[in-house]
């Protein structure tokens, strides 16, 4: 008998956040042009002491202002979709439950479109003009969640089996929706591949980056606070209600959250497929399926395996490079067909 | 394991913390309609009930007669069309989920987990209704878990995997974590449905124990007649959502009664125990008594 304990929860942190450093300094050193180990230390250190003007590496542009902040993002939005993920897959009892699986990737990706669309015919202020498009995603992810959690009830409880094939073909009819909203615009809405494939490569504004920071704090930190909640919802909700669980409540805020969290992660770099599936299987594999460490714990997780994959996606055919979301994809897909044979058998 | 449990004082850690409790249920009824302007599919007729600490209250009836209704009515977790249910002259359905969970322990016909935990992590969940938002397990919540799964009889089992059990120790580890919810009502909807008889004895032995020593009110929905019979203080006969009659086995173990209610020709003597016995026969048996 071994309960969690704030420090054992530390620990395990600690230990992921270490992993999470060696993966962005070597994301940082590899790409199509190299950075020696060296120089890149000695400039971290000068960034890290705000002495930007003395950085010896004439590469300092390309890691500081291109790479750096694009593993931020990375960072960001693996945490965001495998915190979604695995309160999607607490929520709604289902181990292969994701915002990609279920459409709500895709849900975003529509509102973010429709919302760039809007955009460009309201006259805002260019401020706030490009909050417009994580608002549109957030919506977008909500609206889907609500639809494929209607249409995967089968005499009012969710069915696993209705409810997975209710989030692919809600996915396949809202990319249809992407493809002609594309067409009838009649201009490629900042690349095509972008919203299909998930991508990391478009530079942020410095409103959508604040936003996105604060979005991510706010829904993570609602989702958390239902830790305990969701652990007694693995076994069913009427019987976490009988445990003292209110269970419209966390219901409420998992979805509006989780929503949050897709939207935001969508509407900067699309629709990535398969982090928010497998992360939290990884970790629970590892850490147990206690969402007061399995949450956290995935959060890192995601952002591990979104700044790898980038890593690839940047360095495998260089100096071309892949969108991001074809490196989970390639990854992700023969794993989750795993997972799918190994629940069946 | 060792239980340092023993040396603490009782009120901390021990399994009862209500002792002189009453149920009532005031003329409560039910309907369930497919939609509020059509005729109810199913109505529970008004009825009234009372139990106190320490006795076994058992609800008896054929398939479909409202028997989980009206569990589910007492447990709070529906609201009744008119009447009320009383626990302490607190209506159960006005609780707060946490307070609810707090006083009354539902226990489900087995429940199937989506992924798999020890059993000390599933004891620990009766303690959630005690416990705030980010709060760890405390020791004392610690300590309430290994008391709940020794009353049981299943402190070897706290450290196993909950898929990897028989059904009869899984049926102890869930009546654990029932009791670590420190209730003063223990519900059970179908207890021993997926038990062999030996555990289905084994179980009803613990319910006795815990009513008298915990001093619980134990309501036990149940269609096994003879097991209702030995252990209940109190049986109420359902059918077709009337509840026909309330009181000891021996005043509703009536044949004519019985026979009735369950569509099958039956006997009623009385047990070794002193208490009824119902047998039924084959239709197709070529001698009858």
């Amino acid at each position: 008998m071994q309960p969690l304990t704030l420090q054992r929860l530390l620990v395990r942190l600690a230990a992921l956040a270490g992993i999470l450093f060696i993966v962005v300094v070597l994301a940082l050193k590899l790409g199509a042009v190299q950075v020696s180990l060296y120089g890149l230390a000695n400039d971290l250190i000068r960034f890290a002491l705000h002495q930007t003007s003395e950085l010896s590496s004439n590469y300092s542009l390309i890691v500081f202002d291109i790479r750096l902040p694009r593993i931020l993002l990375g960072i960001f939005v693996g945490a965001s979709l495998a915190v979604a993920g695995t309160s999607f897959q607490a929520l709604l009892r289902n181990p292969l439950a994701d915002p990609y699986v279920l459409g709500v990737s895709s849900g975003a990706a529509v509102g973010a479109v429709l919302a760039v669309i809007l955009e460009s015919h309201l006259a805002l202020s260019p401020d706030i003009a490009p909050l417009i498009t994580p608002l549109g995603a957030f919506l977008g992810a909500l609206l889907t969640i609500g639809a494929v959690y209607f249409l995967g009830l089968r005499d009012g409880a969710v069915d696993n089996g209705t409810l997975l094939l209710a989030g692919i073909i809600s996915a396949s009819f809202l990319s249809a929706i992407i493809q002609f909203l594309m067409s009838t615009v009649g201009r490629d809405l900042r690349g095509f591949a972008f919203w299909m494939m998930g991508d990391l490569s478009s530079p942020l504004q410095p409103s959508v980056s604040w936003m996105i920071r604060v979005g991510f704090l706010l829904a993570a930190g609602a989702i958390y606070t239902t830790a305990s909640d969701l652990n007694l919802l693995l076994a069913g909700e009427k019987e976490a209600m009988h445990l003292g669980v209110d269970v419209p409540r966390v219901r409420i805020v998992v979805y509006v959250a989780a929503s949050l969290l897709t939207g935001l992660a969508v509407s900067v770099s699309g629709a990535i497929g398969y982090v928010g599936l497998l992360v939290p299987h990884v970790m629970r594999l590892i850490f147990g399926s206690d969402h007061r460490i399995l949450l956290p714990a995935a959060a890192f997780g995601g952002a591990i395996a979104v700044v790898l994959a980038d890593m690839l996606a940047r360095t495998v055919v260089a100096p071309s490079e892949l969108p991001v979301g074809a490196m989970t994809a390639m990854a992700g897909a023969p794993l989750f067909i795993y997972l799918l044979r190994r629940r069946m058998a | 394991m060792s239980s340092p449990a023993r040396n603490l004082p009782p009120k901390s850690t021990g399994l009862t913390t209500h002792t002189n409790v009453s149920l009532n249920v005031e003329q409560v009824s039910y309907a369930y309609a497919g939609n509020p302007s059509q005729a109810p599919l199913f109505t529970l007729e008004a009825m009234s009930l009372q139990a106190k600490s320490g006795e076994i209250l058992a609800i008896l009836g054929p398939n479909a007669c409202g028997k989980s209704t009206l569990l589910k009515l007492i447990a709070g977790v529906l609201a009744p069309l008119s009447g009320r249910v009383l626990l302490d002259g607190t209506p159960t359905h006005t609780m707060l989920p946490r307070a609810r969970a707090q006083r009354i322990a539902m226990v489900q016909q087995e429940s199937r987990l989506l992924f798999p935990s020890r059993a000390w992590e599933f004891v620990l969940q009766g303690r959630h209704a005690y416990g705030r938002t980010l709060r760890f397990d405390s020791e004392e919540d610690v300590l309430i878990a290994r008391n709940a799964l020794a009353q049981v009889g299943a402190e070897h089992l706290t450290d196993r995997w909950m898929d990897k059990i028989s059904g009869g120790e899984k049926q102890r580890v869930i009546l654990a974590r029932a009791l670590a919810q420190q209730p003063a009502m223990l519900l059970l909807d179908e207890p021993t449905l997926h038990l062999d008889i030996a555990a289905q004895v084994d179980l009803l032995d613990a319910l006795r124990k815990l009513a008298s020593v915990n001093r619980y009110i134990v309501v036990v929905v149940t269609h096994e007649l003879n097991l209702a019979a030995e252990y209940a203080d109190q049986v109420a006969l359902l059918q077709r959502g009337r509840c026909l009659r309330v009181g000891p086995p021996s005043a509703v173990y009536q044949r004519e009664l019985l026979e009735q209610v369950f569509q099958t020709p039956l006997t009623v003597e009385t047990g070794p125990s002193g208490r009824p016995r119902v047998n039924v026969w084959s239709n197709s048996h070529p001698t009858q008594p």
